[in-house]
């Protein structure tokens, strides 16, 4: 690890600024890739501002039909939230599979989607959910925030603060895990919800991506056999030493069924 | 059962401090004064190198000094060996290009030590170590052991990068046999590379003493007396009483701690260099991922004749191994010694022919691994019985049973150089059967079916050889050391016992059977025992720890020593109870006056022999006694697993649903340990065969170079194990016993293969990955449609 500044902020206004004072800063959530990156020394910011003396980024709350969770939010809080779990199981249950006990109460949600890894859960979740990330200057709905591998529509100085999701009638989340790390070869969230049936893929692509064709077929009849004969094209997907790109293809249709089944 | 003596279940004495975060490991310990190490690695696979330029890092803050191969060329640091010189199939000793600790012109594979960089702390050092400056000129890498011998030239004494072509058995009788058999049977398998994975990884405190001329050495090591005499000979050129090495508490080794590696070896003479300051190295994980010793890594065709009534005729063997890029200590009797010897398996198959070609690669040096050759040999010998199962239509248990060698055969001698002393195997296969419920196998299948999963069942019928080894035997084979082992049983004057052994524990938890064994034999109480291992300042010379030996030759040592503790006291009893000595029983820690209620406690005698106020002439005083044991043969555990799976075929997820495990370790001394060693065993062995694969990519970049893609097997991938155990004693060793840590290892990887090619109905290779699992059964859904 090379040297850094440290700062830990006691509120947003201030993290903020101290963003803006530095062209190499880096904002610290639970530090899950950052801090492992920086280990490695393949990562150098000049300054790190710690984000978890802020108050206002933490906790779990539902206004109205909205479930709203703060940036700074662990994956543990959501696992064992019963507010979540009574919100949108399928959410809960996709934190609570997330890394190792450890990752669970260290990481975040806005550190997750804040780095946009393509093997993250949380992305399906924001996407098959039709959340809304909330940031320091602004609304992004999920549909536009995941740009591209690791690539968000976040711009320099912003700050994400919250997701809001809206309550699905029912969701579901099947993930085929990387047998090593855990993360996500294929994970597939599904909902039928306020903006209608929506399936979402993370893990098979460089970033996460809905199916359109899968949803319509849903939307008429919201069973596995719906879509059994639906498949993703494999040209534009992941391939490594644990998965080909037509292997995950088949996946992401395998865990969009097993999503369906599961959905609550 | 006895509440601590041989045969009870003991809990480990070692476990409280481990279980607390007591133990007392290398990175725990601190030498005042101490600097850091850390060593700049090759980032490629293979290149010449034209120029370092240490200069900027020697510069740099808080550097201390910047060490090259150079360096160590001034000094005569000599080439790390290899113990084991195996002779070719023309009688011509193995080629053995040297491993220098830091490399001198040329790098071999990624991970390779290129410089030593020295600093106060270790981000000086890593700071110092980026502003070194090295002139790559890049060499085709060689990958693949299948190409080696086309490749690249890796070293100017290895003509086709060939280590070895050796052979054992007649391979023109082999050839013969298969010629006249009414069934043969093929299979090309692959034994995929591992990386060992202990809990602990290695590190190194080095401290050379100007005021004494000597030097201390604390390492991770599984044998330091091994190591201590490769630095001491080998290396360095110092003699033997200026090292002393200590081997701490020790977190897991699995064969990967019995190498002198250059880390240690670079430290110890750098702090000589420093006029004696101490120099202190932990490897990160990376590092043991990249240049630790990895294991296995061969690939073979096999070949086996069998006659019209299903017996077996001849096998043979043709290997290809992959040794890497260097020779690490024992590289070469690996895939010979410790693997051909072992093809006979449990079975009479009157001829065996093994060839065996190692070469090297661009790779991390390869050695033992839990198990070493013998894991390779039982995959060979188990994937081709159960593949001639299928192919002749017979049961895969009744062929073996049909095969196996008989009770009344014993000794056996095998056509591969071994003789086996015992052994009852039958009794095993039949439990195992019992306790799988194999006849329900076929509903079990149907009922998975009717959910559209496939189930399998497989077998694995394994014998192994611990117990390493008679030293005329293996010097015969071209071992540079003896493998006897060294016991000191120390009676304190107040009746308590030290023991000191030469069998190093990390893990196995020794302290605990090695102190039932001595309170059984001296008949004192268990927590009256110490043992004392792991430094050779406090132990006479030693051999470690590896196969399987530590009981079957390091508790043989102990219990010779006991005899003499026995003996000496025999006569000092006899003069306390003023009897004959012949007329002086010991039992259950008392001498007693034959025939008479008259008996002195060892306890008793052993306070008269450190006060020999009265006394008996010609006796010396005190009761400390050394024995050395050589063992008269290998032991020869063996049993039977089996494995029953279900797999996805929508996803290709294997879920091992039923394992059992009967074992015949001889005489068992605490059951929950061994039954422990079995669990751990057998999970690496599912982890070769499903999980773990070490893959380099086409440049010979490591792929697998962390947890996030070097899949360790979890708690979540293994059912409950049932484990069960025969009995037929070792003949040759006091104890009876036969070594159990690496069984499970060596079992598992053919029991779970040939259940997932059952299920499959189609060959693969280990690992069985849920994307190869898959495509098979997308080729059967797609041939069935």
């Amino acid at each position: 690890m090379y040297n850094f500044d440290y700062h830990r902020p006691a509120s947003l206004a201030e993290a903020a600024s101290a963003l803006q004072g530095s062209d190499e800063a880096k904002l610290l959530a639970g530090g899950q890739t950052l801090l492992a990156t920086m280990k490695q020394r393949l990562a150098s910011p000049s300054d790190l501002i710690d984000l978890s003396g802020i108050g206002e980024l933490k906790g779990i709350s539902v206004e109205g039909d909205t479930l709203v969770i703060g940036a700074m939010t662990t994956h543990a809080e959501v696992a064992k939230s019963d507010v979540v779990k009574g919100f949108c199981a399928a959410l809960a249950k996709l934190a609570g599979g997330i890394g190792d006990p450890q990752v669970r109460h260290r990481g975040t949600i806005g550190g997750s989607i804040a780095n946009a890894d393509p093997a993250a859960d949380y992305p399906a979740a924001l996407l098959g959910l039709g959340a809304t990330v909330v940031t320091n200057k602004r609304e992004i709905p999920a549909d536009s925030y995941f740009i591209g591998l690791f690539e968000t529509a976040l711009e320099d100085g912003e700050i994400v603060t919250q997701v809001r999701f809206p309550k699905p009638q029912r969701a579901g989340y099947a993930k085929f895990a990387n047998p090593a790390s855990r993360y996500a070869i294929v994970g597939v969230f599904v909902s039928q919800g306020p903006s209608g049936v929506r399936v979402a893929v993370t893990g098979a692509g460089p970033s996460a991506f809905r199916v359109s064709e899968m949803e319509q077929a849903l939307a008429g009849n919201f069973s596995p056999d719906a879509i059994a004969g639906i498949s993703v094209p494999s040209d534009s997907l992941n391939s490594d030493i644990h998965a080909s790109a037509d292997y995950r293809a088949h996946l992401v249709n395998v865990m969009a069924r097993r999503a369906v089944e599961s959905a609550s | 059962m006895p509440d601590s003596g041989i045969g009870a279940s003991v809990t480990r004495k070692e476990d409280k401090r481990f279980l607390t975060g007591r133990g007392r490991y290398t990175d725990d310990l601190n030498r005042p004064g101490q600097a850091i190490a850390y060593f700049l690695r090759s980032p490629v696979a293979h290149a010449v190198i034209k120029s370092i330029d240490t200069s900027a890092a020697e510069a740099a803050p808080g550097v201390v000094a910047v060490f090259t191969g150079k360096d160590m060329e001034t000094d005569g640091v000599g080439s790390l060996p290899c113990g084991w010189v195996v002779k070719d199939k023309h009688g011509e000793p193995h080629k053995a290009p040297p491993h220098f600790p830091l490399v001198r012109d040329k790098v071999r594979y990624v991970g390779d030590h290129v410089a030593m960089v020295i600093a106060e702390t270790l981000a000086q050092a890593k700071d110092a170590a980026e502003l070194i400056e090295v002139d790559y000129d890049e060499q085709p890498p060689v990958i693949d052991a299948a190409g080696a011998m086309q490749g690249a030239l890796l070293h100017d004494e290895a003509p086709s990068n060939l280590c070895y072509d050796w052979e054992l058995g007649d391979e023109a009788a082999v050839d013969d046999a298969l010629s006249k058999a009414a069934h043969v049977v093929k299979l090309d398998i692959v034994n995929n590379r591992l990386i060992p994975n202990a809990i602990e990884p290695r590190a190194a405190i080095a401290e050379f003493s100007p005021a004494h001329d000597s030097y201390e050495l604390f390492s991770t090591s599984q044998n330091p007396h091994l190591l201590k005499l490769i630095l001491c000979a080998f290396v360095l050129g110092i003699p033997e009483t200026k090292l002393r090495v200590i081997a701490p508490d020790v977190g897991g080794g699995f064969g990967s701690k019995i190498y002198c590696y250059a880390e240690e070896t670079a430290c110890l003479w750098a702090s000589k260099r420093l006029n004696g300051r101490p120099i202190k190295w932990t490897a990160e994980r990376s590092e043991s991922f990249l240049a630790d010793a990895h294991g296995r890594d061969h690939l073979s065709s096999i070949t086996l004749g069998v006659d019209a009534d299903n017996k077996f005729t001849a096998l043979k063997v043709l290997t290809t191994a992959n040794l890497g890029a260097y020779l690490s200590n024992f590289a070469t009797c690996i895939p010979t010694y410790l693997y051909a010897t072992l093809l006979a398996g449990q079975y009479i198959t009157p001829v065996i022919y093994c060839n065996v070609k190692a070469v090297f690669t661009s790779t991390a040096p390869v050695d033992a691994y839990r198990g070493a050759g013998r894991p390779e040999a039982t995959y060979v010998v188990e994937r081709i019985v159960e593949v001639a199962a299928r192919q002749l239509g017979v049961d895969p248990a009744e062929l073996r049973r049909k095969n196996f060698i008989q009770p009344d055969q014993f000794p056996y001698q095998t056509p591969v150089a071994l003789t086996y002393d015992v052994g009852d195997y039958e009794p095993a296969l039949d439990q195992a059967l019992k306790m799988i419920d194999y006849s329900g196998f076929p509903q079990r299948r149907a009922e998975s079916e009717a959910r559209g999963k496939l189930r399998g069942i497989g077998f694995s019928a394994y014998i192994e050889a611990c117990g390493i080894a008679p030293s005329a035997v293996v010097g015969a084979l071209g071992a540079g050391v003896g493998l006897w082992e060294s016991a000191q049983v120390r009676m304190k004057a107040t009746g308590s016992v030290m023991v000191m052994t030469g069998s190093h524990a990390h893990g196995q938890g020794h302290e605990t059977t090695f102190s039932q064994v001595v309170s059984d034999y001296l008949g004192i109480p268990y927590e009256h025992v110490e043992i004392v291992h792991g430094d050779t300042g406090q132990v006479p010379m030693a051999m470690g720890t590896y196969g399987s030996r530590s009981l079957a030759v390091g508790g043989s040592a102990i219990i010779k020593a006991c005899d003499k503790i026995i003996e000496k006291g025999r006569k000092i009893a006899a003069h306390m109870l003023e009897a004959d000595v012949g007329d002086v029983e010991f039992k259950d820690g008392n001498y007693t006056v034959s025939g008479t209620d008259r008996s002195k406690s060892i306890g008793e005698v052993a306070f008269a022999a450190y006060v020999p106020h009265d006394y008996p002439e010609g006796v010396e005083p005190g009761l400390d006694e050394t024995a050395f044991y050589d063992p008269l043969n290998f032991t020869y555990p063996a049993g039977v697993h089996i494995a029953e799976v279900e797999i996805d075929p929508d996803t290709g997820v294997t879920t091992i649903v039923d394992w059992v495990a009967v074992d015949d370790f001889g005489k068992v001394i605490n059951p929950m340990i061994v039954e422990g060693q079995v669990h751990g065993g057998i999970a690496q062995g599912v982890g070769q065969a499903l999980l773990e694969n070490c893959a380099y990519d086409e440049n010979g970049q490591l792929m697998t170079g962390s947890y996030m893609d070097y899949t360790m097997p979890r708690a979540d991938n293994l059912p409950s194990f049932k484990v069960d155990m025969t009995e037929s004693p070792c003949t040759h060793n006091p104890l009876g016993v036969k070594g159990c840590g690496e069984a499970g290892a060596i079992a598992a990887p053919a029991a779970l293969m040939n259940a997932i090619t059952d299920a499959l109905g189609q060959e693969i290779d280990m690992p069985a990955s849920t994307e190869k699992v898959w495509r098979v059964c997308q080729s059967r859904r797609m041939a069935a449609e």
